[in-house]
This record gives C-alpha cells, sequence and structure tokens, in this order.
C-alpha cells in the first residue's frame, strides 16, 4: 500500500541550514576563501575543472567550498553551472608542443632535447608528515637558474621522426569533432568521443582501469614516453571578429604512453601510442587516461580485447563520476511504491510457497517484520 | 591583443587612466559564455574535445566609428569591454600609437618579467646527468 509522502518541506529547509552551518564548522575558526583554496589546494581546483569539464579556477574553488570538500560533488555543481551558459563555439585546437613547460620528464630517454625538468613535484619526496606546515610555514624562495631557450619537442615526434612510433591519426578533411555533450554516445565510438569520455572521466575509475592493464588485464607494455605539464594559449575563432582571436592561456598535463609494437607483412614494426590530456596539473589522470586510450584500441590493432579496460561500452559507460554518483545515490531517495510492490510480489510467493509445502516453517515473525 | 588577454582588469583601466578617452559605448553589452576548448589525439593529430572553458566578450564603437572586439577567458565582464575598447582604439589613428605605447608596451613588458621569472624557476629543476660523479672503486 503506498503512504503518500508529505510534510517534509520543513524538515529538508531545515536540514539544509544544518547543513550551511556544518559547512561554516565552528566560527571561531576562520573561514576559508576561494583564494586560499585555488592556491593552497590547486590540485583538488585542478581535478574539479577536468572532471566537471570546466577550465574556471575560481568556480571550481566555489563548488568545493560549497561541497565542503567533497570533490565528486563540487564536479556535480560544476558540471550543473556549465548548464546555464550559452556556447560561443569551439577553440582552435591547443598546440601541446608549443607548452610553455614547467614540468616535463620522459621515462624513455634520458638525454631528450630541451632536457628533463622535474619543476613542482612530489615525486622523490619521502612521503613523511610533515609538522612544519601545520601553521605559519613560509618556504624558501625558489630556486633559479638561466632559462633555456631550445626547444623541448615531443618525445614521440622524436621516435616519429625515424618512424619508430606510429603517428597521429589526423583529421579527414571536413570531419566534424563529436561531442557527447551534445549528442548521446553510440558504440563503437570513435577516438576523438572516447578521449572526450575519458578527459572527464573519473580519476580514480581511469587509475583503476589503467592498472588493471598494467596486472595484466589487457596487458600493453606501456613506457611513460613524456609528461608534460605547464602553459598553452588558446584562440578561438570568433565569427564577429572574423579570425582567430587570442582568449588568453591554460595549463594542460599531457602523456604520451609508448606501448608494444604492431606490424605486420606490409608495414614495419613500430611503438603504438596511447594518449592522455587534461585541465591543469593532473599526472596520475593523465597517465591513466593515456593507458586506457591504448587499451580501448584494441579492436582496431586487432588485438584480442578480453580485459574490462579494452572492453569501450563497459569503460566510456561508467567513467562519469556524476552518472555514477546520480545512480548509486538516487537509492537513498523515497522508492517507497517500488518497494511496496516487490513486497507484494514476495509475499504472494511465499504464501505460494506455504501452500505447496505445508511441512515448511512458516516463519510468521519474518512477514511480521516486513509488515 | 594576446597581452591584454594575459593581463588583470584592473591594471588594463589603470593604463587606459593616463589617456584621455574618445566617446564610446557598447555595440554589445558583455556577456559570458562557454568556449569548448580542444586538443589533438597524440598532441599533433585529429581534434577532440576536452572540455569547456567559460569565456567573456564585448565589443566597443567608438563615436569616430572604429569597431573593437574583446574576448578572454573567465567571467570577468568588465575586462572583456576594456579588450574591446583598447582594440577600437588601436585602429584609430589619433589613439593607436598612444594606447600601444602607455598600455599594451608596459603590460607586455610586465608579462614578460613574469614569464621570465617562471621559466628560471623551471629551469633551476632541470636534471643535469652530467654533474653526477661515479664514487671511487
Amino acid at each position: 500500500m503506498y503512504v503518500a509522502v508529505k510534510g517534509g518541506e520543513r524538515a529538508i529547509e531545515n536540514a539544509h541550514r544544518l547543513l550551511a552551518n556544518a559547512r561554516r564548522g565552528d566560527q571561531s575558526v576562520a573561514e576559508v576563501s576561494l583564494d586560499q583554496i585555488s592556491e593552497q589546494l590547486g590540485l583538488a581546483v585542478d581535478r574539479v575543472m577536468s572532471e566537471g569539464s570546466l577550465y574556471d579556477r575560481e568556480l571550481a574553488a566555489l563548488a568545493i567550498k560549497q561541497a565542503r570538500g567533497d570533490l565528486i560533488e563540487a564536479i556535480f555543481l560544476v558540471r550543473a553551472f556549465r548548464a546555464t551558459l550559452p556556447r560561443f563555439g569551439a577553440s582552435e585546437p591547443v598546440d601541446t608542443g608549443a607548452m610553455r613547460v614547467q614540468r616535463r620528464v620522459s621515462s624513455t630517454f634520458k638525454d631528450i632535447p630541451g632536457g628533463q625538468i622535474l619543476g613542482p613535484t612530489f615525486d622523490y619526496t619521502h612521503r613523511l608528515l610533515d609538522p612544519s606546515l601545520a601553521q605559519g610555514f613560509v618556504p624558501e624562495a625558489p630556486a633559479v637558474a638561466e632559462a633555456s631557450t631550445a626547444p623541448t619537442p615531443r618525445v614521440t615526434d622524436i621516435l616519429g621522426r625515424d618512424g619508430l612510433i606510429e603517428s597521429s591519426p589526423q583529421a579527414e578533411d571536413g570531419a566534424s569533432v563529436g561531442d557527447l555533450t551534445r549528442e548521446p554516445l553510440n558504440f563503437p565510438a570513435d577516438r576523438d568521443l572516447r578521449l572526450q569520455n575519458l578527459a572527464r572521466g573519473d580519476e580514480g575509475f581511469l587509475l583503476a582501469m589503467g592498472y588493471s592493464t598494467q596486472r595484466g588485464y589487457g596487458r600493453n607494455h606501456p613506457f611513460a614516453g613524456e609528461i608534460r605539464f605547464g602553459e598553452v594559449e588558446v584562440e578561438f575563432a570568433a565569427e564577429d571578429v572574423g579570425f582567430a582571436v587570442p582568449l588568453g592561456s591554460i595549463e594542460l598535463t599531457e602523456c604520451q604512453m609508448v606501448n608494444q609494437f604492431k606490424g605486420s607483412a606490409t608495414e614495419a614494426p613500430c611503438f603504438t601510442r596511447g594518449y592522455g590530456l587534461a585541465f591543469g596539473q593532473s599526472e596520475r589522470k593523465t597517465m591513466s587516461m593515456a593507458l586506457v586510450d591504448r587499451a580501448l584500441r584494441a579492436r582496431e590493432l586487432g588485438e584480442e580485447a578480453l580485459a574490462p579496460a579494452q572492453d569501450e561500452e563497459f569503460v566510456l559507460s561508467h567513467s562519469d563520476n556524476v552518472q555514477a554518483t546520480g545512480f548509486v545515490e538516487h537509492l537513498k531517495l523515497p522508492h517507497y511504491v517500488d518497494f511496496q510492490s516487490e513486497l507484494g510480489l514476495l509475499r504472494k510467493l511465499r504464501k505460494e510457497f506455504a501452500e505447496a509445502s505445508p511441512d515448511a516453517d512458516a516463519p510468521d515473525a519474518m512477514k511480521e517484520a516486513a509488515e | 591583443m594576446a597581452v591584454l588577454a594575459h593581463a588583470e582588469a584592473g591594471e588594463i583601466a589603470a593604463r587606459l587612466r593616463t589617456i584621455s578617452l574618445p566617446g564610446h559605448q557598447d555595440l554589445r553589452e558583455p556577456e559570458n559564455g562557454l568556449v569548448m576548448l580542444r586538443g589533438r589525439v597524440g598532441g599533433d593529430g585529429a581534434p577532440f574535445n576536452l572540455g569547456e572553458a567559460t569565456v567573456s566578450r564585448a565589443a566597443v564603437r567608438l563615436a569616430s566609428g572604429e569597431v573593437g572586439f574583446g574576448y578572454t577567458l573567465g567571467r570577468n565582464s568588465e575586462k572583456a569591454r576594456l579588450i574591446a575598447l583598447c582594440d577600437a582604439l588601436v585602429q584609430s589613428r589619433d589613439f593607436g600609437a598612444a594606447v600601444e605605447r602607455d598600455v599594451i608596451a608596459p603590460l607586455r613588458e610586465q608579462l614578460m618579467v613574469r614569464r621570465k621569472q617562471q621559466a628560471e624557476e623551471t629551469a633551476a629543476t632541470k636534471v643535469d646527468f652530467y654533474t653526477m660523479v661515479r664514487g671511487e672503486g
């Protein structure tokens, strides 16, 4: 029997008031500002921008504050916000080769032109908690050295010159760029749609999927050909202006994964590639993305696709944490009607069971509990 | 104009105050929206949609007829309007040189100083394998 749900309005209003107080915490403690979040929790902001699929540091910081630090909730808020703005168009593709590099490492070549640049990294730290950060820490000024004017070509470009690695697939003339925010995803999906999906996909999910390929579920022998982080310029071909206008610069992380060979009777063997690109400094995300991008190319490369990470429909349908959290968390909303019908069916089945086998125990106590 | 997109609205406004500006009006009210940012497969292949960015845009017309457009990342519509105004001014015979000299050039200088500082800090973290010394024996 369905019992009407009424009278929750005041409880909801009061719950939100309570939430506002819980969010603020002890009011004798200073309130955190958006600048503080953006400057001091920068990697959380980067993640919210990447998976919220909206580059705007201030909005991402606001979302993190509003969500009490729950990053998936913050990503949800950012996604909802983006739906309120008109879209002016699409940018010119950014040139990561011209990035003002702040970090750039290769695990395949020691002596890459332009050098190995560590930049601000957790790598080689000892992962020991640092009590001096607890309060009033003032870091030593960064060391400086003469800036190099040498170009920093992509490692894949260097390998490509000798034909040792496959070249990137080029767009066919007049081909449109797939956009899963406009068209629902269909399978099989082209590489542009897969990369868009992975770029906004959940870091934890992609990390687990990428890790699974390393552990043997769709192994593809990866090397981190190059990881680079820095600033790239964005240009937009504005219709009213008639040419590409500069919009400013954004920070990006790019990962070029170099993977096991392919070759055939007609094609010399060469390394294959997986690609990762994300907003901000998002190394774990782009490395995982590149591993999964490569795994999802199994079909194209004629590999056996038996592992979860190679299953395009499985990966792309479950990578989005806003969709995932929506479906998982909706379970906590009232399902009284659904549950009543299940309960009715179960009672009927139990009654039939009891009638068919009169000797079996009829657990009256459980029946009562269900009511 | 790329220099202006990298500057703060307040910095552009402060520089513009040194010029006695001609009459001008909004050709289009500043508006906030989104631009889909694109990358390329493998960095140099076919384009794909990476994610959007907030963008503010405006258009300004000088009394003398020049029309300027302003586009910038972010949601600062005042900045978009200032960029549009500068874009219109640089096209004007009377103000082009002054805007280049008093607004754009100093902001470019400032941007270069900032970039040089960052490049030097980055350079200090470059790994030099050749300085490693093998232990004796």
